[in-house]
């Protein structure tokens, strides 16, 4: 009798076990039987990343009912998920290459790439030949350039990334020369990564970079060519490494992404832009394009 | 066998100490993950949404992620694999080229790198069957995943029912069917719903899959079509990308490993009952 | 242990619930097939044009250029989990012996107990102490920190529980009909233990830890947290290094074309590896153990 009972007492045991989680998925699938809120997909440069997810969260307040999804991955990600039409909007922070000519890019702010080190390192300034050796591995430790005698460790971004590709550019190396210690994805890995190694050096967009820094990050941003590193020279077209940040489509941008990128662009966006250390763009201004046509792409500086 | 001679007790304290010491580091891990994340563990951490990148508020939209993605991985693993562990406990002869093919199959399947399905779920799921990042697509990969240790165990489970149940069963002139149903399944459901806390514990423990599959929105999921992240992925995200994001990253580390200790109690117990009905 | 003959297919509802379940059985043995068939769909193209050599064996990895040479992968891969089982297998079986013949059942009992837990702790929560406490301890000796050691110690650490699981269930097998022999002969604890217990669960100690390699080669979020992924045969073990697993991780979610199919590539590599693994430890056991 007792097995009988117990049989019986582990069955409903079983049975519960087994039903919960099918319970728990109908309740799921049935409360939101609802209309699919109408979504946004955004995915590519995680430069571009906080701030659309910041935007967006604006964006769904403004508009209920519409749901802005932001993934980073590189801009190379973007590029290849709107053109496959895997995301709506693709997230890229340069600007198109020729052979990117069939997308349409919309600018929604301005930023440079800056090289950070850590705030307790005393090495303030790097001249363009010193950067060069000791991302070619031709210097490797801070005595060589006025440091303390300690090893350098050479933060490099990983390919795909945008990032990389305007500093290699701007340096004139290949990526083939670079003799990296760390290798990181987004910008908040490599910020942290600089943040952890005192006698570490990265580069990383100014826009996150400046934001560490002011939220008590131990970041010093160097100057490049002599010119400081901030939001400011970058508004005043002073830091020679600039960069458009983009949002990418396959064709011209459909209803709800038009909508949200000339929200990105509206005035009640610009203050979202600051705080994130970005410089907003206006819509108005020429050369700047408003209608979907792509970019003109203004030069990279290669050499 | 007793310890003697001078050998014998050098061994055991060699052995002893090297013990004590081997096992100091993963005792260390967890001494100092727990440390560095109860201070911020909170009944708000547990429900509140993320803020400032994780680093404040809480991890209740990753718990409710976490919760569906399992819903779906149970809901898809569980019929399939009973089903499967049935026919190997029933219908094939335990030595016979079917049961061999398939346990293979199965074996190896319990083998494969958790990355090489995150590729074949984003393939499949994601692309393929155009369900994008989504729960459902982590759920369904996770599924394929923990099938061979939801039917190894249920098999076993199946196997160890008393023979004496079965005689009865073909006494009494019940259909095989009915014998399934009514008989085997029911005795063996103890055995079957460990097997069923263990593929739980293993699809918790599981990052690398959902990191293409389920993706890594932090909003609370509206539908199983959204994109959601785990408490796994959320615990690699905040240690890698988030300066300062340790605290939340340990704490989230608590919560995951106290349900997993939670799950591990249950199968124990679940297993003892197994036992003690084959005894009997 | 089929048990005596059942009425078998004596209804109509008997065929279709059989099928029902042959249904079952097909699909869970198809999911293999299925991960399999993708794997070499995707790779098709670059195994047929006769590049695998130059991707498998080439040095150089840099997919802007179309160059997909993996041999910087693969050593990495194969040095941190060389490395991990070089020190986790040995431990594992000193505690599995000291747990089952040296120590106070009790304890025993709790440091088994302990060990399963362990087992199932999730491998972020294993990268994320590594970072935590490895990679920093490891940085003040000799930057950067993330290295082929931190990646040694931290896998090591991740398979030393299953060492010693699949360890313990070997001594646990040995007849005890052997052990009392031991005993009406006076062998002493240790002299058990090396001429006996030892030489009789060897076959499943050394199973359990190649199956245990096979799962330090398929790790993925560990050793992208502490290893440092910069594409380089490492010189030393400070130095930093990729695993193939790391490079999926990192670039799968942007790859595409010839890079994508490199990476599917590399997963076929991974999944021909452990197949390979499994066949292997086969022969040593019956049955595998239970996790």
């Amino acid at each position: 009798m007792t097995r009988a009972r117990s049989c019986f007492r582990n069955g409903t045991t079983g049975a519960a076990l087994f039903g919960l989680p099918a319970l728990f998925l109908t309740a799921m699938l049935a409360a939101y039987a609802a209309p699919e809120a109408q979504k946004l997909v955004l995915t590519g440069s995680s430069t571009i990343a906080p701030l659309t997810a910041e935007l967006g969260r604006r964006f769904e307040a403004l508009r209920p009912g519409v749901e802005v999804d932001v993934q980073s991955g590189g801009s190379s990600r973007g590029i290849h998920d709107a053109r496959e039409g895997l995301a709506d909007l693709g997230m890229v922070s340069r600007a198109l290459t020729a052979e990117e000519a069939d997308l349409h890019a919309y600018t929604i702010a301005l930023d440079g790439v800056a090289l950070i080190t850590h705030r307790s390192n005393p090495v303030a300034a790097l001249k363009r030949a010193e950067i060069i050796a000791i991302y070619t591995d031709r210097i490797n430790r801070w005595s060589a350039i006025g440091g303390p005698d300690r090893p350098i460790t050479v933060v490099n971004k990983a390919e795909g990334r945008s990032t990389l590709d305007l500093f290699l550019a701007h340096f004139g190396l290949r990526n083939s020369e670079v003799k990296p210690d760390v290798v990181i994805g987004d910008n908040a890995q490599g910020l942290k990564t600089v943040a952890g190694n005192p006698w570490s050096i990265g580069y990383v967009s100014i826009g996150s970079a400046e934001y560490e820094a002011t939220h008590g990050g131990p970041i010093r941003l160097l100057p490049l060519d002599g010119v400081e590193a901030s939001m400011a020279t970058v508004r005043n077209g002073t830091y020679p490494l600039t960069r458009p940040l983009n949002l990418v489509t396959r064709g011209p941008a459909p209803g709800l992404a038009l909508a949200f990128i000339e929200f990105a662009r509206s005035e009640a966006a610009r203050a979202i832009v600051e705080q994130q250390f970005f410089v907003p763009v206006d819509p108005h201004v020429d050369g700047q394009p408003v209608d979907g046509r792509p970019a003109d792409a203004p030069p990279v500086d290669a050499r | 066998m007793r310890i003697e001679g001078a050998r014998d007790r050098w061994a055991a304290a060699l052995f002893g100490g090297a013990s004590l010491m081997i096992m100091a580091l993963p005792l260390l891990m967890l001494v100092e993950v727990v440390g560095a994340g109860l201070p911020r563990l909170s009944s708000e951490f547990l429900y509140a949404p993320p803020m400032d990148a994780g680093r404040a508020g809480g991890i209740g939209p990753m718990i409710v992620s976490t919760l569906a993605i399992l819903a779906v991985c149970l809901f898809a693993a569980l019929p399939v694999g009973l089903g499967c562990a049935l026919y190997l406990a029933e219908c094939v002869t335990a030595g016979g080229r079917a049961a061999r093919a398939l346990g293979y199959s199965l074996d190896v399947l319990g083998g494969v790198p958790s990355i090489v399905f995150g590729l074949f779920g984003y393939r499949l799921f994601a692309i393929e069957l155009g369900l994008g990042f989504s729960i459902l697509s982590g759920g369904l990969t996770l599924a394929c995943m923990v099938l061979p240790l939801l039917i190894r165990v249920s098999e076993e489970a199946l196997r160890a029912t008393p023979p004496s149940y079965r005689q009865a069963a073909a006494a009494l002139g019940l259909s095989q069917g009915g014998f399934l149903r009514r008989v085997l399944v029911p005795a063996a459901a103890p055995g079957i719903a460990a097997a069923l806390i263990l593929s739980i514990g293993r699809a918790l423990a599981e990052s690398a899959a959902l990191l293409f599959t389920a993706g890594y929105v932090t909003r609370l999921p509206d539908s199983v079509f959204d994109s959601g992240r785990a408490l796994a992925v959320h615990i690699y995200d905040l240690s890698m990308n988030v300066a300062g994001g340790e605290a939340s990253a340990a704490a989230t580390a608590v919560v995951l490993v106290g349900l997993l200790v939670l799950i591990n109690i249950c199968a124990r117990r679940l297993g003892q009952t197994v036992h003690r009905m084959q005894r009997a | 242990m089929a048990g005596p003959p059942m009425p078998r297919l004596s209804m109509q509802g008997d065929r279709v619930l059989i099928g029902a379940l042959g249904a079952c059985a097909l699909l869970s043995g198809g999911v293999l097939v299925l991960i399999l068939g993708f794997l070499l769909l995707e790779t098709g193209p670059l195994l047929a044009s006769g590049h695998v050599a130059g991707a498998l064996f080439g040095a150089e990895w840099h997919p802007a250029d179309h160059t997909f040479g993996l041999r910087a992968m693969i050593a990495g891969s194969l040095a941190v989990s060389g490395l991990a089982l070089s020190w986790a297998a040995p431990a594992g079986v000193v505690v599995a012996v000291w747990g089952r013949l040296y120590a106070p059942a009790v304890l025993g009992r709790l440091y088994r107990g302990v060990i399963d837990i362990l087992a199932g702790i999730p491998s972020v929560v294993y990268g994320f102490w590594g970072l935590l406490a490895i990679v920093p301890a490891i940085n003040r000796v000799r930057p950067p920190g993330t290295s082929l050691l931190a990646g040694g110690l931290v896998l090591g650490l991740m398979i030393l529980p299953l060492c010693a699981l699949s360890t313990d269930a070997g001594l646990a097998r040995v007849p005890q009909s052997y052990l009392r022999a031991a005993a009406a002969l006076g062998l002493s604890r240790f002299g058990t233990l090396t001429r006996i217990l030892l030489p009789q669960a060897w076959p499943a100690i050394v199973a359990g830890c190649v199956l245990q390699l096979g799962r330090a080669l398929g790790e993925t979020m560990a050793v992208v947290m502490v290893c440092g992924n910069v594409v380089e045969v490492p010189d030393s073990l400070f130095a930093p290094v990729r695993t193939l697993t790391a490079n999926i991780a990192l670039e799968m979610a942007y790859a595409s074309g010839w890079h994508q199919r490199a990476l599917f590539m590399s997963g076929l590599v991974l999944l021909m590896v452990t197949m390979v693994l499994f066949g292997l430890t086969q022969g040593l056991r019956k049955r595998p153990h239970e996790d």
